[in-house]
C-alpha cells in the first residue's frame, strides 16, 4: 500500500488525506477535521474532536476503540443521521468530492443508501417491528429506483439468497427471525442498491461467536465479489486485523494511531493501542475480559489537558499533561499521536 | 451483612453508551438524608423558576386566599336572599343574583372553600393510595404485582362516572360520601404510573445496594426509592386533585351531592335547576365554571412545567434551542439531517 | 390467540367484580337495607313493588352467600328484576331502548375523537414548531380544563337555544317515529351533532398529546434512524414507520379510555336529554328505581368491556408480535 505523503505544516491530520485524486485510487470518502458535539445540560460533549481519514475504493478501513470513544458518532455523522442533541460543529465530509455537510435534505435522501449504506450497531432494533422484512427491503429499493413492485420483490429474493436466508422468510416479521437472521436481513438491506461503500458498525457484537464468524466470512466474500469499500467499526481487534486494510484507533473522540492492519498488529506504538492489544481475545473467539487498560474513559465535557490518555498512561511524563500530541508519521504509513515517539526523519 | 453508611457502594448509573458514571446525590435522593430537606426546597424553587409553574402557582395561591378569607371577602351567609332573583351583574352584586335571589359572587367565594378542600383532600388521599399500592406492586413483582395490577386494571376498566353515580345514590348524601367515592374511583391512574416506574427503579444499583445492606423493604420503598419519584407522585396528586374537583362538580351538577352546601358544583346545579341559562341568566352559570377551569388549568401548567424540568428529552431540546439560537419557546422542527453549526475557532 | 384468551379472562374477572359490587351495594347502606330502601319511598310502594325489590336483591332470610349465589344465577339468566318506575316492565326491556342510543353516541364520538386527535398528533409532530404544533396543544389543554358538562351546557345554550342551529333535546324529532326512512335518519344525525361534537372537542386534546408523546419517543427508535439512513422520504418514515408504531400504545390507551368516555357520556346525555343509558341512569336515581339503576350500571360496564374486546381484536390485527405469540 502506498504511503500517504509525509506531514507538513498545518493540521497534521491532513497528512492522512489522500491527495492523489486521479485514477482509480482517488479516495471515495474523505473526512477532514470532523467535530461532533452532543449538547448536554452540563455543556457540550465533544464526542468527535478533529478526526480525519480517507477511504479508497475497495478498501476496508477499520475503526477501533473503547466504548464511548466516538466510533458510532463518526459513522452516523457521515450519513448525517445523528439527532438532537447532536450537532456537527466543524470539518468536512466529502464523498467523491461532493460535500455532504452542504447537501440539502433532498440531495441527502438521494445520497443515503445509494452511495453509502450502513449496518447498524443495534441491527436487532433497526427493523420496523410491524412490517415484514420483505416489505422493508422493497421499501428501500423503491425509494431510490423507479420499478414495478414485482421487480423489487425479485431483487429482495435475490438478496436473501445472497445473505443465505430462505427467501420464504421475506414474509416474516422481525420478531419471528433469530438474531443472526435479523442481522443478515439488515445486511441484505444494506446491499440492496449495490452501493460503492458500506459502514458496518459492530455488525456482529450481539451474536454468538459461531454466527459471528459465519457472517464475517460472508461479508468478506461479498466484498471480494462486489468490490465495495467498508468502514468497519468494532472493538474486537482480532476481527479487525483479520479483516481490514488499514486501522484507525480512537480514544476520547480522537484518532490516536493509524496504520496498515499488519503494522498495527505487529508493532503497536501508542500505549492505549498496546492496552487494547493485551486485552485481545484469542483468535478462537473466546471472550476474554478486557484487562488491558486501568482507569475509565474521560469525561468528554471537560477532557484531560495535554494528552487525553495521560491519566491512564503508565509512561506519563509531566510534559504530557500540558502539551497536546499531534498525529505524526513515525515510520512510513504509521501515524501515532504520542509524545513517546519522535517524528520520522 | 450489615454495612455502615460509609461503606455503602457509591451509587452508579450506566449511560446508553455503556459508560458508568457516579450518580449525583440529588438523583439518588435517599443516599444523603441530611440534604433531603434542602433538596425539597431546591426542587420547589427550581419549579417556580419556570414561568408556567409560577403562573399556575399564582392562580392557585389566589384561590387558596379567597377560600381562606371567604368570611372577610363576602361577609354574611351566602345562601341568604339578598335581592330580586336573576338580577344581572351590577356594582352592588358583581356576579348578579341567582334564581333564588342570592348573591352569586358570595356563593362563588364560599364555594371556593368547599370545592378546593374536597379537591385537595381527595388529591392527597389518591396520591397516598397510589404510592402505596403502585410502589408495592412494582417493588415486589410476581404474585403481589399480579394481584394488585389486576385490581388496578379492574378499577380502571369499570366506567368511573356511572360507578360514582350509583355509589352516590346508595350512600347517604353528603360531602364525606363524595370524597369517599372520588377517592375510591380515582386512585388507580396514579398507581399504574408509579408501578411501572418502580419496576424500572428496582433494577437500579442503589436499590440493590440498599438490599445488600439489609435495609427493610418498607424503608427501601419509601425512604430510598420514593424520593426519586417525587415528581411523578406530585404530578399524580395534581392530576387527582383536578379529577376530584371536576368529578365533584359533575356529581353535584347531577344533583347527587349535598345540595344544601355551597360549592361550585351545587351553584351549577341550581343554575341548571332554576333554568338560569334558558332565561338568559348566564351569570349564574359562568363564574363557577370559569373557577373550576382556572384551577384545573393552573394544575395543568404545574404538571407541564414539572415534566419540562424533569424530562431529559425536553431538557436536551431546550439546550439545542439555545445553541441553535432559536427562540427558547419554540421546539425546532424535527431535523431531517444532523445540523451543521460551524463554531468560530 | 393466547392474548385474546388472557384478555377474555380479565374481562370475566372485571365483570364478576362489578357484579359483586352490585350485590353488596344495597347491603352496604348503613342500617338494614330493606328498611332503608323502603323508608326512602315513604311508604308509597305497592305490595307487588316491594316484592319486586326483594326479588331483585335476593333479599331474604337466607345466609348471605346463598343470596349471592341466587343473585348471580339470576343475572346470568339475564334477569335483572323489575323496574320500579316503569313497573312492571322488566329492567332489561327498559335498558334495551337506551342501549342503542348510548352505543350510537358513544361509538361515534369515541371513534371521531380518536381519529381526529391522533391524526392531529401525527401532523403536529411531523411539522414540529409549525402553527398547528405550537397553538393546538395549549389551546386543547385550556379547553380540557373546563368541566365537560359546563361546556356542553354552554354550547346547548348558545348554538341551540340562542341561534337555533341544533335541536334542544332528544335523539330524534318528536314528530317522527323510529323507522329506516331518510327523514328519520336525518333527524337522528342532526340530533347527534351537538352531543357528539362536544365530546369530540374535549377528547381530542388527550389523544393529540398522547400521540405526540409516543411519536416523539418512537422517533428516537433505531428503526426510525435506519429508515432515515435508507433515504426513505419523510412522509413514508412518518406514516409507515413512526405513526404506525406509535399508534399501538395509543390503542391500548384507547381501551382504557373507553370507560371514561362511554361512562362520561352520562353527562352528555343528561345535558342534551339524549335518551341513552346514562340519561336513564340519572332518571332512575331520581326516581329511586334501584333495580333499574343497578341494571344500568351493569349494562354500561358490560358495554365498556365489550368495546374493549373489540379494541383488543383490532390490536391483534395491528401488532404482528401479539398475533404471532
Ligand atoms: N445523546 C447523547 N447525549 C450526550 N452524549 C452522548 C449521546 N450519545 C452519545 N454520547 C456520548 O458520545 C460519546 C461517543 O459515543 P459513541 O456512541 O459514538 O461511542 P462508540 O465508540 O460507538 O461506543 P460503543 O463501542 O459503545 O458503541 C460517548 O462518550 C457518549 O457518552
Ligand atoms: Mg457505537
Amino acid at each position: 500500500m502506498p504511503a500517504p505523503p509525509p506531514s507538513s505544516a498545518g493540521p497534521v491530520s491532513v497528512a492522512l488525506l489522500d491527495h492523489r485524486r486521479d485514477g482509480a485510487d482517488a479516495p471515495l470518502l474523505e473526512v477532514h477535521d470532523l467535530h461532533v458535539e452532543y449538547l448536554s445540560p452540563r455543556g457540550p460533549v465533544r464526542a468527535v474532536d478533529g478526526v480525519s481519514f480517507t477511504i479508497r475504493p475497495g478498501e476496508v478501513l477499520g475503526l477501533a476503540g473503547e466504548s464511548g470513544s466516538g466510533k458510532s458518532t463518526i459513522a452516523h455523522a457521515i450519513l448525517r443521521t445523528l439527532h438532537p442533541p447532536a450537532v456537527i460543529t466543524g470539518g468536512e465530509v466529502r464523498f467523491r468530492g461532493q460535500d455532504l455537510l452542504a447537501m440539502s435534505d433532498e440531495e441527502l435522501e438521494q445520497f443515503r443508501w445509494r452511495d453509502v449504506s450502513m449496518v447498524f450497531q443495534s441491527a436487532m432494533n433497526a427493523l420496523n417491528p410491524v412490517m415484514t422484512v420483505g416489505d422493508q427491503i422493497i421499501d428501500t429499493i423503491l425509494a431510490h429506483q423507479e420499478m414495478p413492485r414485482q421487480r423489487a420483490r425479485a431483487r429482495a429474493v435475490e438478496l436473501f439468497e445472497i445473505v443465505g436466508i430462505d427467501p420464504g422468510r421475506l414474509n416474516a416479521y422481525p420478531f419471528q427471525l433469530s438474531g443472526g437472521m435479523r442481522q443478515r436481513a439488515v445486511i441484505a438491506i444494506a446491499l440492496a442498491l449495490d452501493p460503492p461503500m458500506m459502514i458496518m458498525d459492530e455488525p456482529t457484537t450481539a451474536l454468538d461467536v459461531v454466527v459471528q464468524r459465519d457472517i464475517m466470512q460472508q461479508i468478506e466474500d461479498l466484498k471480494t465479489r462486489l468490490g465495495f469499500s467498508i468502514l468497519f467499526i468494532t472493538h474486537d481487534l482480532s476481527l479487525l486485523v483479520e479483516f481490514s486494510d488499514r486501522i484507525a484507533i480512537m480514544y476520547a473522540g480522537e484518532i490516536v494511531e493509524f496504520a496498515p492492519a499488519r503494522e498495527i498488529f505487529d508493532n503497536p506504538l501508542h500505549p492505549y493501542t498496546r492496552g487494547l492489544m493485551s486485552s485481545f481475545p484469542a483468535l478462537t473467539g473466546e471472550k476474554v475480559r478486557l484487562t488491558g487498560i486501568p482507569g475509565a474513559p474521560p469525561d468528554m465535557v471537560a477532557p484531560p489537558t495535554g494528552c487525553r490518555f495521560h491519566p491512564r498512561c503508565s509512561q506519563v511524563k509531566p510534559m504530557h499533561r500540558q502539551v497536546v500530541p499531534r498525529l505524526r508519521e513515525v515510520t512510513p504509513g504509521h501515524f501515532v499521536a504520542c509524545h513517546l515517539y519522535p517524528e520520522m526523519g | 451483612m450489615a454495612q455502615t453508611a460509609d461503606e455503602r457502594p457509591i451509587p452508579i448509573q450506566t449511560t446508553p453508551a455503556g459508560q458508568v458514571v457516579p450518580l449525583a446525590p440529588d438523583a439518588t435522593g435517599g443516599a444523603m438524608p441530611a440534604t433531603r430537606r434542602s433538596a425539597v426546597f431546591g426542587g420547589v424553587r427550581r419549579l417556580l423558576a419556570n414561568r408556567k409553574a409560577a403562573f399556575g402557582a399564582a392562580i392557585l395561591l389566589m384561590f387558596a386566599l379567597v377560600g381562606i378569607f371567604a368570611p372577610v371577602i363576602a361577609p354574611g351567609d351566602p345562601s341568604d336572599f339578598v335581592a330580586r332573583p336573576h338580577q344581572a351583574p351590577s356594582a352592588e352584586y358583581w356576579f348578579g343574583t341567582t334564581g333564588q335571589g342570592q348573591d352569586v359572587f358570595a356563593q362563588t367565594v364560599w364555594g371556593t372553600r368547599v370545592s378546593l378542600t374536597i379537591g385537595v383532600l381527595v388529591g392527597i388521599a389518591v396520591a397516598i393510595i397510589g404510592v402505596v399500592v403502585g410502589m408495592t406492586a412494582g417493588y415486589f413483582g410476581g404474585r403481589v404485582d399480579d394481584v394488585l395490577s389486576l385490581v388496578m386494571n379492574v378499577f380502571l376498566i369499570v366506567p368511573a362516572l356511572p360507578l360514582l353515580v350509583t355509589l352516590a345514590a346508595f350512600l347517604p348524601p353528603g360531602m364525606l360520601t363524595i370524597a369517599f367515592v372520588l377517592a375510591f374511583t380515582g386512585w388507580p391512574w396514579g398507581a399504574r404510573v408509579l408501578r411501572s416506574q418502580m419496576l424500572a427503579m428496582r433494577e437500579k444499583d442503589f436499590v440493590s445496594a440498599a438490599q445488600i445492606s439489609g435495609e427493610s423493604k418498607v424503608r427501601i420503598i419509601f425512604a430510598e426509592v420514593l424520593p426519586n419519584m417525587t415528581s411523578l407522585a406530585v404530578s399524580g396528586a395534581f392530576g387527582a386533585t383536578v379529577y376530584a374537583i371536576g368529578a365533584q362538580a359533575g356529581l353535584e351538577f347531577l344533583g347527587l351531592g349535598d345540595i344544601s352546601t355551597i360549592s361550585w358544583g351545587t351553584i351549577l346545579y341550581w343554575a341548571g335547576n332554576n333554568a338560569g341559562l334558558l332565561t338568559g341568566a348566564w351569570w349564574t352559570f359562568v363564574p363557577a365554571g370559569l373557577c373550576i377551569a382556572l384551577v384545573a388549568f393552573a394544575f395543568a401548567l404545574l404538571n407541564y412545567a414539572l415534566d419540562e424540568i424533569t424530562n431529559p428529552r425536553l431538557r436536551a431540546q431546550r439546550e439545542i434551542n439555545n445553541v441553535l439560537g432559536r427562540s427558547k419557546e419554540k421546539l425546532p422542527k424535527r431535523a431531517r439531517a444532523t445540523p451543521v453549526v460551524r463554531r468560530a475557532g | 390467540m393466547r392474548y385474546i384468551l388472557r384478555r377474555l379472562g380479565f374481562y370475566a374477572v372485571a365483570a364478576w367484580a362489578s357484579l359483586t359490587l352490585n350485590f353488596f351495594l344495597p347491603r352496604m347502606m348503613p342500617g338494614d337495607p330493606e328498611s332503608v330502601i323502603f323508608a326512602r319511598f315513604r311508604g308509597q310502594l305497592r305490595p307487588e313493588e316491594v316484592e319486586a325489590l326483594r326479588e331483585a336483591y335476593g333479599l331474604s332470610d337466607d345466609p348471605i352467600f346463598l343470596q349471592y349465589f341466587t343473585y348471580l344465577t339470576h343475572v346470568l339468566r339475564g334477569d335483572f328484576g323489575l323496574s320500579i318506575s316503569a313497573f312492571p316492565a322488566p329492567v332489561t326491556d327498559v335498558i334495551a331502548t337506551g342501549l342503542r342510543w348510548t352505543l350510537l353516541l358513544g361509538g361515534v364520538s369515541l371513534v371521531l375523537g380518536f381519529v381526529v386527535g391522533n391524526a392531529l398528533g401525527v401532523l403536529g409532530t411531523w411539522r414540529r414548531g409549525s402553527l398547528l404544533d405550537s397553538t393546538l396543544p395549549p389551546l386543547l389543554i385550556f379547553i380540557g380544563s373546563f368541566p365537560y358538562f359546563w361546556l356542553a351546557t354552554l354550547a346547548l345554550y348558545l348554538l341551540s337555544f340562542e341561534l337555533g342551529w341544533f335541536p334542544l333535546r332528544h335523539a330524534y324529532s318528536d314528530r317522527l317515529s323510529p323507522s329506516y326512512s331518510l327523514d328519520f335518519v336525518q333527524s337522528v344525525l342532526i340530533h347527534l351533532i351537538l352531543p357528539a361534537g362536544t365530546v369530540v372537542l374535549v377528547s381530542i386534546g388527550g389523544w393529540l398529546l398522547g400521540m405526540r408523546n409516543t411519536m416523539i419517543a418512537t422517533l428516537a427508535e433505531d428503526y426510525i434512524t435506519f429508515a432515515e439512513a435508507k433515504g426513505l422520504s419523510q412522509r413514508r418514515i412518518m406514516f409507515s414507520y413512526a405513526a404506525r408504531n406509535a399508534l399501538l400504545p395509543n390503542i391500548t390507551a384507547f381501551g382504557m379510555a373507553l370507560g371514561f368516555v362511554l361512562g362520561g357520556a352520562l353527562l352528555t346525555e343528561v345535558v342534551f336529554s339524549y335518551p341513552g343509558l346514562g340519561y336513564q341512569l340519572l332518571t332512575a336515581v331520581r326516581n329511586l328505581d334501584y333495580p333499574l339503576m343497578q341494571g344500568l350500571f351493569l349494562m354500561i360496564t358490560f358495554a365498556v368491556l365489550g368495546a374493549n374486546l373489540i379494541v383488543d381484536l383490532l390490536y391483534v390485527r395491528l401488532d404482528p408480535r401479539v398475533r404471532g405469540s
